[in-house]
């Protein structure tokens, strides 16, 4: 790892004007990515700020069906929340499958959206859940938030605080980990709101995360695993790797939305 | 450079590092405590786990200076008094271990699965629990029969207590 200049911040305002005052500083909370990259020499920040002392960054906020979670809250205090999990299950078992317990125990919600990993599982669950990322300076529509691999709409130094979303009726999320890294090597989260649905794809988009119109449509008729059956996915977009061509993860796109809607049944 | 205060075993220590020290660099080299394994160093293998605040935690995915201010228990912090700990016991019992370096961090680990499940453990949660400690010898199965096997002795010893 190079060197770097570590700093502690105890506010909002603090953070970001640490992360402003410094060029080249990026905001760490778990560490989870960020200090890995940083091993691998493939990061090289000046400066870290770090947010896990910044009170207004915790807690989880059920009101009603009001879902509203803060940035550093971490993918284990996600899972373990019974108020999150009465609304909204699918996202409390989707933050316990992130990675393995030690990492649960300290990555964060914001930190793996700014990362926006495009096998990541939080990005699917935004952009289904229409949440909104809320920052130190506005709030943005997931789904102008996510704009391709590794890149969002935050401005150099901008951080997101909070996510906020209303609690669908029903919600599922499947995805085939990879067997080493436990990350998606396709994932994906359903989400109806009467008769809309949002279908999110994770893990398999060659630019990143994105919704499926086919799978969509289908189950805005009929919510069940077969009506998926007949939908037809393109792999021209898809991710094609060592772990997986593209036609094997249209395929999984497929097979992981099924198992979302089957786990809300 | 940054000053680093912890509490390591229930005892206070401070010491200097770089900004860029990680946890288990300060665990071993300032502070001598050698039970803690580097295996893989890119963050997978689990050998580093520690408790921060009473939560596994892989040691060499966080920095010093993060810690900083935090309660640390390390594997030479659990045995008490010159017994060792159920969980220790058990793998010895069960034959948990063949090389030994992964152990310090599964037994951490099945410390922390333990402390958070108590004996409501299946080898479902077992097996599922140690996804982030990976062990090149034994294949695991011992190893889920020793976490079983102090689950139960610790819900045991808890009900003999109350």
């Amino acid at each position: 790892m190079y060197a770097t200049n570590y700093h502690r911040a105890s506010s909002v305002e603090e953070a970001v004007k640490l992360a402003t005052d410094n060029g080249d500083a990026k905001f760490v909370s778990g560490g989870q990515t960020l200090i890995a990259t940083m091993k691998q020499r493939l990061a090289s920040p000046s400066d870290l700020i770090d947010l896990r002392h910044v009170a207004a960054l915790k807690g989880i906020a059920v009101n009603g069906r009001s879902v509203r979670i803060g940035a550093a809250v971490t993918h284990a205090e996600v899972a373990a929340s019974a108020e999150l999990r009465a609304v909204c299950p699918a996202l409390a078992n989707l933050a316990g499958g992130i990675g393995d317990p030690h990492v649960r125990h300290l990555g964060t919600i914001g930190g793996s959206i700014a990362n926006n990993d495009p096998a990541a599982d939080y990005p699917s669950a935004m952009l289904a859940l229409d949440a909104t990322i809320v920052t130190d300076r506005r709030e943005i529509a997931a789904s102008d938030f996510f704009q391709g691999l590794f890149t969002t709409a935050l401005e150099e130094g901008e951080m997101i605080t909070a996510i906020r979303f209303e609690a669908p009726e029903k919600a599922g999320y499947a995805k085939f980990p990879n067997p080493a890294s436990r990350y998606a090597m396709t994932g994906v989260f359903v989400a109806r709101r009467g008769g809309a649905v949002r279908v999110a794809v994770t893990g398999a988009g060659a630019d990143g995360v994105f919704r499926h119109e086919g799978l969509e449509l289908a189950l805005s008729g009929n919510w069940a695993p077969d009506a998926v059956g007949g939908v037809s996915i393109d792999p021209t977009n898809l991710m094609s790797d060592l772990h997986a061509s593209s036609e094997y993860r249209a395929n999984l796109v497929k097979v992981m939305a099924k198992r979302a809607v089957a786990s809300t049944l | 450079m940054a000053k680093v205060t912890l509490t390591v075993n229930g005892r206070t220590v401070s010491g200097d590092c770089e900004d860029r020290t990680l946890l288990v660099h300060f665990i071993r080299e300032k502070l001598g405590l050698t039970g803690t394994h580097v295996g893989c160093d890119t963050n997978q293998c689990g050998a580093c786990v520690v408790h921060m605040d009473g939560k596994s935690v892989k040691s060499c995915s966080i920095l010093a200076v993060q810690a900083s201010g935090s309660s640390i228990t390390t594997i030479e912090g659990l045995a008490q008094n010159g017994e060792m700990h159920p969980v220790q016991a058990a793998f010895k019992d069960n034959h948990g271990l063949q090389c030994g370096f992964c152990t310090p961090g599964m037994v951490m680990t099945a410390v922390d699965l333990i402390n958070r499940h108590g004996n409501s453990l299946t080898e479902e949660t077992v097996r599922a629990g140690l996804e982030g400690n990976i062990c090149r010898c034994t294949g695991y199965h011992n190893i889920v029969k020793a976490v079983l096997s102090a689950a139960a002795e610790m819900g045991t010893a808890r009900q003999a207590a109350e």
